[in-house]
């Protein structure tokens, strides 16, 4: 703060930097001017300064404004209810490692952050202003919460990531095309930050532009293609994979001469999954003259007869030539072969058989995981539901459900070509033949919140669990799952396993109450979250 | 005064946690899941069980009613108060959860502790009654006692002037090599001549030698004004009434709320904690709404637990509130509440900048150790300044600064999201370091509520 200069002569007749100098050096060594007030030279100096010190306090005055900022664009979304609003209070103020330790009975308030923010940009609220701050530090911690925590807290949360750059990364990624990209009307600013912008901005620019129109973002891409860095050209392909079209054919065909390996190999990648391409039809022809069904037996089985020779033609379509150590060439080959094959030209070959008949050939050899599995990719990759029911087979068969070498990984990729109910009723299946130690992954890709046949197969197989006499924490990460995505109805049914039971004779010394305290868990966490949406539902 | 039938506040139960932990963990039993059994009567208990690891369930019950702030009581074996199943147990209540049924008989249980706690506390104040009655018996004694502390005051500043004289003598620059422990060893000799205001001063002087640029003329400063307190003690006789109180207030004296009592709707602007080792000090400014008076009051509490007297910021009260002695003290006590604590949209009339640093000039004159005034501002905007903050007048080109210990924390970027670049009401303290702020309002937009935001 700035004080008043001295409008009159300070008490002792000395200045404020007198003042200052001469305590500094002691008196001893300066004797101050004009202390002949009768009193000792420190104690001049000391009342001296106290008047001085008292003057110059009274006196202060503001200083200069420096400039203001830019007002924030106006709110015009509507304002949370005050219990939601308080809800979202809690739920920041549960950052991790703030208590730790066990977490007993007590929900995870954190991981329903997530959920929390879901609803409320589905409804569209505006995020209170005052807990901007504690959400962009919870985003700025956790990049999976950004995209949410972003959209819900809006303009204004640019505007104060501007200001402090902790917050930065609020710029770099405006959702939903924000204020930053040029919209579609606007050709020429396009193609300025197209030309000028940096890396990331272009990599924005381009997704931004893709997902609202495939054409024209590739044509700006195509514009610039031969000049761009084989990193960057990586990239930039890589956006190509929203929004796939059959116009994309021609550009993707010369990018498979690429000078970059891993860009002939993402074009390569691209055009398979264009059963129409030129490129689909090229391989389906090299796949299918490797397959062959062999009528020489009691029963149709599939020959396989991998190919001899990766030539420079399977090369250029993407096809590596160099195995990983420890699989043969051959095999390597005819995977990726397959993998890139339109699933479409199998029924084909195999004369008018469906997905389901040519799954249930036995295969010659030992060639049925390999040949299994590259179908399995082909289906993911081609997004294709026919195959993928196929290949997933029927949840409760005994070998582990599914047919051949198909992994938990893959297996979960083909349930995501599925419909919500179809894929819970399948995992719901799989539960109940299998049991929850495989399930983590299956569950990830099932529909938030789970459907009843699911949430009652994990529930069952919880409490089965349990009466084996094995310890919570075994189940502790499908626990954590079903605290999220567990319908909040099925509190109800969850409340009889809440009691702590007799430990039987063959559980773990204990298991039960840590048992019962892991359904309680589950069920508060339950019950808050159906709290949560009945907050934010907006009064009438 | 009784509460009945007024549900608080989640913030106004939050405030009576002891720590952020209790905070937390009390905010998580705050569901109906582990509850039950969980009911309120009529008279102002809160009750329930509540479903622990152990077999039987916690029984917690809360006595909300008593004019002296709450009461807990609960089996578990935590030594936090109160404990996280009264914070979750009265979350619950407050947020109206139909887990807890209201106009119920209380349980055998919470009824033995209730009546236990009522046949005490009316003995105690029939206890109260006679001990005070006992102490003003003997004028005499107390007179001797306070005339031996003043002795022992007289002495001790007149050591410290010595020290101060010596200082001088020397030079402040010597003051860097010799340290803190010449500074603590005075502090003791403080304590020990029973001048803890004299003390509290002497400790901070120990710690400008190493506070970076600029230290020699902060250090002077103190000096003087230690100096200048020192030399109003020693010659209190001298001065007019109020100062003198003033100046016993600041050496450390106890003093007692001996100023009329002045009934209004007192609403709470701030509230917040400062704590060393040993006490956790809440200061709680209110405004009288009738009479616009700022009044501070303190509460203390032992290291670990949160001092008793909670009043959450943006809730108004009718109560009576008596001023310590000394001129230019806002310092008051709590006397009869009349109405429990309720939100209120009333906000305190503002100021500009220039009448703020105004302000706080005036208050000087009444007490020239005052590091800062509260003051209201009003359409002020959180403005960059280089490295700093200040709080910029939205109708002229002046500003104050923000002092930096508020520069660092975060309810810095509360004021700064809640402006969004519009101006703002903010109360704070304003004084020679710049405008701290405490609390502030927006206007009120589709988006924004209007309401008191705490910033401390």
């Amino acid at each position: 703060m700035s004080s008043t200069s001295p409008a009159s002569a300070p008490a002792a007749g000395l200045s404020w930097e007198e003042l200052v100098t001469t305590a500094l050096l002691g008196t001893d060594r300066r004797t101050p001017p004009g202390s002949g007030s009768g009193r000792e030279a420190p104690v001049a100096l000391l009342d001296a300064a106290a008047v001085e010190t008292v003057r110059r306090r009274a006196g202060i005055r503001p200083v200069r404004a420096a400039v203001r900022p830019e007002p924030a664009a106006p709110e015009r979304r509507p304002r949370l209810p005050p219990a939601a609003a308080r809800r979202l209070a809690t739920l920041l103020a549960d950052r991790p490692g703030a208590g730790g330790g066990r977490r007993g009975a007590a929900p995870d308030l954190m991981e329903l952050l997530p959920q929390w923010l879901a609803s409320a940009n589905a409804y569209g609220y505006a995020a209170p202003p005052e807990v901007l701050p504690a959400l962009l530090d919870a985003a700025r911690g956790r990049t999976d919460l950004r995209p949410a925590v972003l959209a819900f807290a809006g303009a204004r949360a640019r505007w104060l990531a501007r200001l402090n750059p902790d917050w930065r990364f609020a710029l770099r990624a405006a959702p939903g095309g924000g204020a930053a990209l040029p919209g579609p009307d606007e050709p020429e600013r396009v193609r300025r930050l197209w030309a000028e912008g940096l890396f990331a901005e272009r990599v924005a620019l381009l997704t931004a532009l893709r997902a609202r129109d495939a054409v024209p973002a590739r044509e700006l891409l195509a514009s610039t293609w031969p000049t761009e860095r084989a990193e960057d050209r990586l990239m930039f392909l890589d956006t190509l994979r929203t929004g796939l079209v059959a116009e994309d054919e021609p550009f993707l065909e010369a990018a498979l001469a690429d000078r970059s390996r891993n860009v002939r190999a993402t074009a390569a990648e691209l055009l398979s999954a264009l059963p129409a391409s030129a490129l689909a039809a090229r391989m389906a022809k090299r796949a299918t003259a490797c397959v062959a069904v062999d009528h020489t037996g009691s029963a149709p089985t599939i020959a396989v007869e991998p190919p001899h020779e990766c030539d420079p033609g399977m090369e250029r379509d993407g096809v590596l030539p160099k195995a990983p150590a420890g699989r043969g060439e051959r095999s390597w080959w005819l995977g990726q072969l397959v993998e890139a094959a339109p699933l479409g030209a199998w029924s084909r070959r195999f004369g008018g058989r469906t997905p389901e008949e040519i799954v249930a050939l036995p295969v010659a050899d030992d060639w049925r995981g390999e040949l299994h599995g590259a179908w399995c990719r082909a289906a993911v990759r081609q997004h294709d539901p026919g195959w993928s029911r196929a290949l997933l087979g029927t949840p409760s068969t005994p070998d582990a459900g599914g047919p051949g070498a198909v992994s938990l990984a893959e297996r979960a990729k083909l349930l995501a070509a599925l419909g919500d109910g179809e894929r819970a009723e399948w995992v719901a299946g799989f539960i109940a033949t299998h049991g929850l130690s495989e399930a983590f992954q299956l569950l990830g890709v099932c529909a938030v919140p789970w459907a009843p046949p699911l949430g009652r197969a994990v529930v069952d197989a919880l409490n089965i669990a349990r009466d084996a006499g094995s310890y919570p924490w075994s189940f502790s990460g499908v626990m954590g799952l079903a605290e999220r995505c567990l319908d909040p109805a099925e509190a109800v049914r969850l409340e009889p396993l809440t009691a702590t039971p007799e430990d039987p004779e063959n559980a773990a010394p204990g298991a039960g109450g840590y048992w019962a305290e892991a359904f309680q868990r589950l069920t508060t966490t339950l019950r808050l979250r159906a709290t949560m949406q009945s907050e934010l539902t907006p009064p009438p | 005064m009784t509460q009945q039938g007024v549900r608080w506040t989640a913030e106004q139960v939050l405030a009576l946690a002891p720590d952020a932990a209790s905070r937390k963990a009390g905010s998580k039993l705050a569901a109906a899941g582990p509850w039950s059994a969980a009911g309120t009567s009529d008279e102002g208990t809160v009750w329930g069980l509540c479903k622990g690891s152990g077999s039987k369930p916690y029984q917690t019950v809360i006595d909300v009613a008593d004019s002296t702030g709450p009461a807990y009581k609960c089996s578990c074996p935590s030594r936090k108060f109160p404990c996280k199943h009264a914070l979750g147990l009265l979350l619950l209540w407050a947020g109206s959860d139909s887990a807890v049924s209201p106009g119920r008989a209380a349980p055998d249980w919470a009824q033995q502790w209730l009546s236990g706690r009522r046949t005490r506390a009316a003995e105690r104040t029939t206890r109260t009654d006679a001990a005070s009655g006992a102490t003003s018996a003997d004028p005499e004694a107390v007179r001797r006692r306070a005339e031996r502390r003043a002795e022992r005051i007289t002495a001790g500043a007149a050591e410290l002037e010595q020290r101060l004289t010596d200082l001088l003598r020397g030079g402040l620059a010597a003051t860097e090599q010799a340290g803190y422990g010449l500074w603590e060893e005075t502090a003791a000799r403080m304590v020990d001549a029973q001048a803890p205001g004299l003390a509290a001063r002497v400790r901070e002087l120990g710690a400008i030698p190493g506070s970076g640029p600029g230290w020699p003329v902060r250090l002077l400063k103190e000096c003087a004004l230690l100096h200048l307190l020192d030399q109003g003690w020693l010659r209190r006789e001298h001065l007019p009434d109020g100062l003198a109180g003033t100046v016993r207030s600041r050496i450390g004296l106890p003093g007692s709320p001996e100023g009329p009592p002045v009934r209004d709707r007192w609403l709470a602007l701030a509230q917040y904690d400062t704590s060393d080792s040993r006490l956790t000090t809440r200061r709680i400014w209110l405004h009288g709404t009738e009479s616009g008076r700022t009044a501070l009051l303190l509460s203390y509490g032992a290291a670990g637990r949160a001092p008793e007297l909670s009043l959450p910021v943006g809730l108004a009260f009718e109560a009576e509130v008596s001023a310590y002695p000394g001129a230019g003290q806002l310092r008051a006590a709590l006397g009869e509440r009349f109405s429990a604590p309720e939100p209120a949209c009333i906000r305190p009339p503002g100021v500009t900048p220039a009448e703020a640093a105004a302000r706080y000039g005036e208050a000087l004159r009444d007490d020239p150790w005052l590091d800062s005034y509260p003051v209201t501002l009003t359409r002020v905007i959180p403005t960059p300044d280089g490295d700093s903050w200040q709080l910029a007048d939205a109708d002229s080109g002046l500003a104050l600064p923000i002092t930096p210990s508020a520069r660092s924390r975060p309810g810095l970027w509360r004021l700064v999201a809640l402006s969004g670049g519009t101006p703002v009401t903010v109360f704070g303290e304003c004084g020679h370091r710049g405008f701290t702020p405490l609390t502030a309002w927006a206007e009120e937009t589709p988006g924004a509520t209007g309401q008191a935001v705490t910033l401390c």
